[in-house]
């Protein structure tokens, strides 16, 4: 039954892949379409990109992430904006052939790629780097990620452990793998750069995303998920854009909700946790890929350092700029009141904590006594 | 420092006003060095010079010193015995002792020892000055005999640190009888006494250039001559006997034929070093047939190519007239040489007479501010007398002195001059109007050339000239380049350092001409920063860098339109393949998008 089971999922996963990449290939030939017919309109053909700075971003409580405004900005094709255009569209057509041929790209590679185009070809790699995020701006406005343009990120994602099995189709092959994340014994499975084409099933109840690799070390050695139920996954630090993917694919086709442990202090709350929950500011016109508005924040909380009596080291003055600039500029701490109140209850206790300090009550106290019992209250946990 | 081109008519020139002078000149001389014996008077006057150095814009001094230097070459008998008197009390050296060292030194023993007051510091200096000097009389000399000058310049390898340079002109010769003095005798010339626009300036040039070949090869100079067709042409070898400052004759030879029918030619055998590049004799020659293009110049370096630089203009400078002192201009010591040697019988009749400028009512005006009588018989005035003249003039207002003394070279010719010379893009010039100093008409002319095959990474070039004289040496001390350097190039499209020449490729020429100019010292080097010459210099570059901006400007545009010309041929080939890729467009269709494409551009710049 299970291999049955398999079967069908495998086929699922190919379905969804291939009709993915014909929507990527119809947008691209659809552009370049419509640039050939402009020009022998005799007109002067445009791209479209949506405006790339912080006042075209806005908070959205209902879709729960920061969202790229309306503006635009429209690249018409003249004298000097000839050499990007070109550049631009040879970019594209790489993109179509990298999915044609069921192949990706990294930026470097597409920079290496480029020494084929002569003229059209880049000096330097930042000169590309421009030129991708440009088409990647532009294919945002069309629901369309990198990724899916088969361009990936260099880095990869981190740790998963636990009540997931992955399908994982073959590059060369085709044949779908499947692979069970429950048992890699005390390793674990690594997101690979580009998660698109994978597909999840799972019964898990919930999705642990921590931010260091020894919390979830000792969570994954100690089979943790097995008890509670769940998924782990490691972010270490500021998620990368393989792991936050991830993340937001499977509790979007799992339909689970994703709790968020990390240490207590600015950064991990307003960098670590806003960035997974919401993405980021500077690069607001890919957040509707990446950012996980399911997310929740488990702990550490700064009533967890009370409650808990956990040992503490004081804020830096670091840590006190981003906590007061978090509460006056940002717009999700600031439509959630229940976050500001509970940074500048941080700020009054003037310390920080890290999810380590919980070892003062024994190495596996996270495990036997904090987690379940934040678990049992998952409606008092943070936004 | 040529000075004796005045050649034919140098006969009749004022040859008694040395003599009438001198006297005047030694009793101040004395006084200011009662105390100081021989030995350390020389040194003063070098000290002077070095201060005068350091400080350029002291001119007053400088010419008050060169008048110092002037007297020792008149006896001073009476000089001796007063300075004897005052020496006696010296308990160590008794004045009989010292009387028996006291002496006359001559100029030529001066400048023996001080050839760097005349641009003999060291060996390529002095083969550069050696051609100047001979240079600089032969073009004056051509110019004042309203003869299109053409010069021959060659110099010979005798040895290695050994030549002989040669120059010739085709100008009016001169008369047998001046010849020895002239090129022999040291402050003997023609142009010292008047004020009017010429290379040479006080008489020392071309003698000190033969006593420097003396010197250092023990050659006599050479010289040819010759006045006119139907007069034989004269042969002369002469040294200059330094003591007594006179030429002493070795060879005195009359020529049955010499193969010009007028003309001079010079021939000094001197120590020297030959080099190229920078300050060399070559750009010497090079700047000089820039500056003159009225003149045709055939040089031969030591390597033996000869280099012809045609005329770029047939027509010679303007003929310039010599103008009488302007009040404004005159320092004490002359007004009362002045109205020493005047021949006026009343003080109002000689400031009519011997000024520029000065009319009854101006006279009159003077004499009263002065509190005198205009009848006054001028040599009759005492000193206390002549100084209340003195002070009372700069309270009259003067009218400036006539202009028709200055022949600026003009824009014309310095354009044509400069395109004969240097390959660039673009050339222009402007000649401002005449102005003063001191008393002292002068006109300032700027000339650039742009671009080309010029270095573009380079500070710019500039040519500074003088009375069309290149001036070679001490340019950081120079007027005309702190007026360069003053000026903002920036907004003229070049770039420029803070307080640096500007950096392009770029030549500037600079063109001073003046009854007097003021140079630094007496080796002509550079000019002094007298505020209205360093104004009008400011205005000539700005004037000449606007014309230079709007073509730097104009450049520029035409550059990038070229660019985006290139950008569209070398890029919209690249939208064609691209869109073969995406679209599997036959070569056809994709040759066709390109043709549009390339049209609606196209179509698009010139809109």
């Amino acid at each position: 039954m299970r291999a049955t089971q398999a079967k069908r999922y495998a086929a699922e996963v190919k379905r969804k892949n291939k009709k993915l990449d014909q929507d990527t290939i119809k947008l691209i030939t659809g552009t370049a379409d419509e640039t050939n017919r402009k020009i022998l309109r005799r007109g002067k053909p445009d791209l479209q990109f949506p405006v790339r700075s912080l006042s075209n971003v806005s908070y959205s409580s209902k879709s729960g992430y920061l969202e790229i405004g309306r503006q635009k900005k429209v690249r018409t094709l003249t004298v000097s904006t000839v050499k990007t255009f070109a550049q631009m569209l040879r970019m594209m057509s790489l993109s179509k052939d990298l999915i044609e041929n069921n192949d990706f790209a990294t930026k470097r590679d597409a920079y290496y790629q480029s020494k084929n185009w002569g003229d059209a070809g880049f000096q330097e790699q930042t000169e590309s780097d421009t030129v991708m995020d440009d088409i990647e701006a532009m294919f945002s406005m069309h629901k369309v990620s990198r990724e899916q343009l088969r361009f990936v990120p260099d880095e990869h994602g981190g740790a998963v452990a636990g009540q997931l099995i992955v399908y994982d189709p073959d590059i060369e092959t085709g044949a779908v793998e499947r692979i069970d994340c429950t048992r890699f014994g005390s390793g674990a499975y690594s997101i690979p750069s580009s998660v698109e084409h994978l597909s999840f099933e799972t019964k898990a109840k919930f999705v642990l995303a921590i931010e260091t690799g020894g919390m979830f070390q000792r969570l994954q050695s100690h089979k943790f998920w097995q008890k509670a139920n769940c998924i782990l996954v490691s972010m270490g630090g500021v998620p990368t854009r393989a792991t936050r993917r991830f993340i937001r694919k499977l509790s979007e086709e799992a339909k689970i909700p994703v709790y968020a442990f990390v240490d207590c202090d600015p950064y991990g709350i307003s960098n670590i946790y806003r960035t997974l929950k919401v993405g980021s500011g500077n690069a607001a016109h890919i957040n509707q890929f990446f950012c996980v508005p399911n997310a929740r924040y488990l702990g550490v909380t700064p009533q967890d350092i009370r409650d808990y009596k956990l040992p503490t080291h004081p804020l830096k003055e670091v840590d006190i700029k981003r906590a007061k600039d978090a509460i006056k500029n940002d717009p999700f701490f600031q439509s959630h009141p229940a976050w500001s109140q509970a940074l500048e209850q941080l700020l009054k206790m003037g310390v920080r904590a890290e999810q380590q300090a919980l070892a003062k009550w024994g190495l596996n106290y996270v495990l036997e006594e904090y987690l379940p019992r934040k678990l049992k209250k998952t409606a008092l946990f943070l936004p | 420092m040529g000075g004796k081109s005045k050649r034919k008519e140098s006969s009749k020139s004022r040859a008694g006003s040395k003599s009438a002078k001198a006297p005047r000149a030694v009793s101040r001389s004395t006084r200011a060095s009662k105390k100081v014996s021989t030995a350390k008077r020389s040194l003063r006057v070098v000290k002077g010079q070095s201060a005068q150095i350091e400080l350029p814009l002291n001119a007053k001094e400088r010419r008050k010193q060169s008048s110092l230097k002037l007297v020792s070459t008149e006896p001073k008998t009476t000089g001796t015995s007063k300075l004897a008197g005052r020496t006696a009390d010296s308990p160590r050296v008794s004045a009989e002792t010292l009387a028996t060292k006291q002496r006359e030194i001559s100029v030529s023993e001066f400048f023996t020892r001080n050839r760097h007051l005349l641009g003999f510091d060291n060996p390529q200096k002095a083969l550069l000055t050696t051609i100047k000097e001979a240079v600089d009389n032969s073009l004056d000399a051509c110019e004042e005999a309203g003869i299109l000058p053409d010069l021959e310049v060659t110099i010979e390898t005798l040895a290695e640190d050994r030549f002989r340079i040669a120059v010739q002109d085709n100008g009016p010769g001169i008369v047998k009888a001046q010849i020895p003095k002239i090129f022999a005798k040291l402050l003997y010339g023609s142009k010292f006494h008047t004020l009017k626009q010429s290379r040479g300036q006080q008489g020392i040039g071309i003698s000190a250039a033969s006593m420097y070949g003396q010197l250092t090869t023990g050659k006599p100079v050479r010289i040819w001559s010759r006045t006119d067709k139907k007069s034989p042409a004269h042969y002369y070898e002469m040294h200059i006997d330094t003591r007594h400052n006179a030429p002493e004759v070795v060879k005195d030879e009359k020529l049955s034929s010499w193969h010009l029918d007028h003309g001079t030619r010079v021939e000094i055998e001197l120590a020297g070093i030959y080099k190229r590049g920078r300050r060399s004799v070559d750009d010497y020659i090079e700047q000089t047939a820039i500056a003159n293009p009225h003149a045709t110049i055939r040089y031969t370096p030591p390597t033996g190519e000869t280099t012809v630089y045609e005329r770029a203009t047939q027509e010679p400078p303007r003929e310039t007239v010599a103008i009488k002192p302007h009040p404004h201009g005159v320092e004490l010591g002359i007004l009362i040489k002045m109205l020493k040697e005047t021949d006026a019988r009343s003080l109002k009749a000689a400031l009519m007479g011997d000024f520029s400028r000065v009319s009854s009512k101006i006279a009159d005006e003077i004499i009263t501010k002065a509190g005198l009588q205009p009848e006054s018989r001028p040599k009759d005035l005492s000193r206390v007398d002549v100084e209340k003249i003195f002070r009372a003039i700069p309270d009259v207002k003067i009218m400036a002195p006539p202009t028709n003394c200055l022949a600026p070279i003009g824009e014309e010719a310095i354009v044509s001059g400069l395109k004969k010379r240097i390959e660039a893009d673009f050339y222009d010039a402007s000649t401002r109007s005449p102005n003063v100093y001191r008393g002292n008409p002068f006109q300032v002319e700027v000339g650039v050339a742009y671009g080309g095959s010029l270095p573009a990474e380079e500070p710019a070039e500039v040519f500074r000239v003088a009375n069309r004289v290149p001036l070679q040496y001490q340019a950081a001390a120079c007027a005309i380049t702190k007026a360069v350097m003053g000026t903002d190039w920036r907004n003229y499209g070049l770039q420029q350092s803070r307080g640096a020449l500007p950096t392009g490729p770029l030549v500037l020429f600079v063109h001073i001409a003046s009854v007097w100019v003021p140079f630094t010292s007496e080796s002509k080097e550079a000019i002094a920063h007298y505020p209205e010459i360093l104004r009008e210099l400011r205005l000539g570059l700005q004037e000449v860098g606007r014309k230079l901006g709007a073509h730097i400007r104009r450049r520029k545009r035409e550059a990038a339109e070229t660019k985006k010309l290139a950008y569209i041929q070398k890029y919209i080939p690249q939208i064609g393949i691209a869109l073969q890729d995406i679209l599997a467009l036959t070569d056809r269709q994709r040759d066709k998008t390109v043709n549009v494409l390339t049209d609606t551009l196209e179509r698009s710049r010139k809109v």
